[in-house]
């Protein structure tokens, strides 16, 4: 391989890749830790790390809701859920036999993983400067679009969360002895 | 001769990540500097409300001639710290290890990254170059999402530790932190609306137009406006119950679950909460000093309209540059006056029921905020139909229509939710029967 034909490696490019690296490595520790606690963990580094590369490509809403809404919102439940049910490595891992599922996923996992890759990666490859253009994705630009071209999608998915809400409460709540 | 202002100007043209790092330690040291000054203030102050003397023996000067000099006990934080620092670290055999050493990192950053957003003095001329550290599009956006990440500190030193009471700590510390973020969220969205802007400076810069829109030489406060004085209130709550102080300590009631999330943290490690809790106090004294009581100027007084509008240098232009001049001053004042708040509150209220918290943050604040949040929205379409006049009075209407909606909601609430409960009192000789009626108010 020619050394010329690689990209040019700006320093956003270089924070963007260390910050994805880092995001890989959470990503596989997700799925590799036995302990529940340690997944989750791994997964808020990872949601972290994610904000990170939106903040470094100028995209600083959409990482700032990133940070508010999966890891300060939603792993936090997680985290909840998993002490109050107090889940520890053994409850979760079952008895070590030999099982067909992992062979056959291999397989298939890397043919998916092989399929996304080629869509992925040419247009990634051209990339040398990672960076949003500067005002895309502000709340300026994103309110408008939702209080203007969104509207009507934005106010029935408000609806319909808060039907969701309330029948959450209806099912949940104490029946009272009339 | 050192000319600092053209020095600034020149690191911000020549060395941007210079400057950045700058105005970080800018931020970060004095905030290092002043916790152990908060610790020595709350100490003293509260002995003081307690009517108690406090620590008072640190420091003491003793002269040749056997005279001494008392100095309040000012170096007793170094004392406290010494200790902290010699003390033993016990380690517990049952913790989980690399949680139990990442917790207490995990409850300090919030505290310190906190401060990203935040000026501390005007955006105009010097102080524009050395503050905020990061004048972002977000900026309340990013206050709200660091300070939402206080829990897991909280969360995981509880599940670390291994121990049943630890462990409550943990839990209550992160049912009581996602409750009050939300109220927190939705009082911050009126001044928002109010602003049109995210940002930290463009909220400090609404502050400094004139009151309601009519009254020309006074600023507009968002604590002197009655939408934003209802924001102040609710915030304010919000913002003891996100720093787990009392009354709103639950996470670490020491006469239920021993100290809490941090009772296997010892030495340094308890020394790393003890920390972040108190810079993390300091940091929303300058936040509500900046969203609510106008950031870094001394009074709420237009001192820019009035030198423009008098000829040649008289006390207005002096006045306007003292008030640019003691910027940082100002700040600090209002963050010392936000950490007195605290002491004071922690000295008069005793701690919430659980119960309560949960009734109070979820049933009370989260309503007023919403119900505050229509009646800005109505203020602003009405000020941009009608003038000044026509938003107050419009928006004077819309509370009073809101305030009777609740009360009609609350009467309809009541009379499901209370019954009386009938109860009788047998006296013990037996010579009579008395009976008593009490209201019963089921939770």
């Amino acid at each position: 391989m020619n050394l010329s034909q690689l990209p040019n490696i700006s320093p956003n490019l270089i924070i963007v890749g260390f910050l994805g690296m880092i995001a890989i490595v959470t990503a596989i520790g997700v799925v590799a830790f036995n302990n529940p606690i340690r997944s989750m963990l791994s997964l808020v580094a990872n949601f972290f790390t994610l904000a990170f590369i939106y903040f470094s490509m100028g995209a600083e809403m959409m990482g700032i809701t990133q940070i508010i809404v999966y890891t300060g919102a939603i792993m936090v439940l997680f985290l909840f859920v998993i002490m109050l049910l107090n889940l520890s490595a053994d409850s979760v891992i079952s008895t070590k036999k030999l099982d067909v599922k992992p062979l056959l996923a291999v397989p298939v996992g890397l043919a998916l993983f092989v399929g996304l890759l080629s869509q992925v990666m040419m247009p990634f490859a051209k990339v040398t400067q990672p960076t949003a253009p500067s005002g895309w994705g502000g709340p300026q630009a994103i309110g408008r679009t939702l209080f203007t071209e969104y509207v009507w999608p934005f106010e029935i998915i408000s609806l319909l969360l808060m039907v969701g809400i309330v029948g959450a409460i209806l099912l949940a709540r104490r029946r009272v002895e009339e | 001769m050192l000319n600092i202002p053209q020095g600034i100007e020149w690191l911000a043209t020549n060395q941007p990540a210079l400057l950045a790092l700058i105005r970080v330690l800018l931020f970060v040291l004095p905030v290092l500097i002043v916790v152990p000054g908060c610790i020595w203030w709350e100490r003293r102050l509260l002995s003081w409300m307690q009517d108690r003397i406090g620590p008072n023996r640190a420091g003491t000067i003793t002269l040749k001639n056997g005279k001494k000099i008392g100095t309040f006990g000012l170096l007793q934080p170094i004392c406290d710290g010494v200790k902290l620092f010699f003390k033993e670290d016990i380690t517990p055999g049952t913790v989980d290890r690399l949680l139990y050493f990442i917790a207490p990192a995990l409850a300090l950053f919030p505290a310190f990254a906190i401060m990203g957003t935040l000026p501390w003095g005007p955006t105009t001329g010097v102080y524009g170059y050395l503050t905020p550290i990061w004048d972002s599009e977000i900026g309340i956006l990013y206050m709200l999402a660091i300070s939402s990440l206080g829990v897991y500190g909280v969360v995981l030193s509880g599940y670390a530790s291994n121990n049943k009471y630890s462990l409550m700590g943990g839990l209550r510390g992160a049912a009581q932190l996602i409750s009050y973020e939300l109220a927190m969220a939705m009082s911050l969205a009126s001044v928002v609306m109010v602003t049109g802007s995210l940002k930290m400076s463009e909220i400090v810069k609404a502050q400094e137009a004139p009151l309601w829109g009519v009254a020309p030489v006074i600023q507009n406060w968002f604590i002197f406006t009655p939408f934003g004085f209802i924001s102040a209130i609710i915030f304010l709550i919000c913002m003891v119950a996100e720093t787990n102080r009392a009354p709103f300590d639950l996470p670490e009631a020491e006469n239920e679950i021993i100290a809490g999330y941090h009772t296997e943290f010892s030495s340094m490690k308890f020394a790393v909460f003890f920390m972040g809790e108190y810079a993390v106090m300091f940091i929303f004294g300058g936040v509500f000093g900046t969203i609510f009581l106008g950031g870094h100027n001394i009074l709420p007084i237009r001192w820019d309209a009035m030198a423009a509008s008098s000829p040649g240098y008289g006390l207005a232009h002096v006045l306007r540059d003292l008030n640019y001049w003691l910027a940082p001053l100002t700040f600090l004042a209002k963050c010392v006056t936000g950490i007195t708040f605290y002491i004071w509150l922690r000295a008069t209220l005793p701690r919430l029921r659980y119960d309560q918290l949960m009734a109070l943050g979820w049933k009370f604040l989260l309503p007023a905020a919403v119900a505050n949040f229509i009646v800005v929205a109505i203020w602003i379409i009405a000020q941009k139909v009608y003038g000044p006049y026509g938003a107050i009075a419009a928006s004077v209407m819309a509370a009073g229509i809101a305030y009777l909606l609740y009360n009609a909601v609350r009467q309809v609430m009541n009379q499901r939710e209370t019954s009386m409960e009938k109860r009788t009192i047998d006296l013990v000789d037996g010579t009579e029967t008395v009976p008593s009626v009490r209201a019963v108010e089921l939770v």
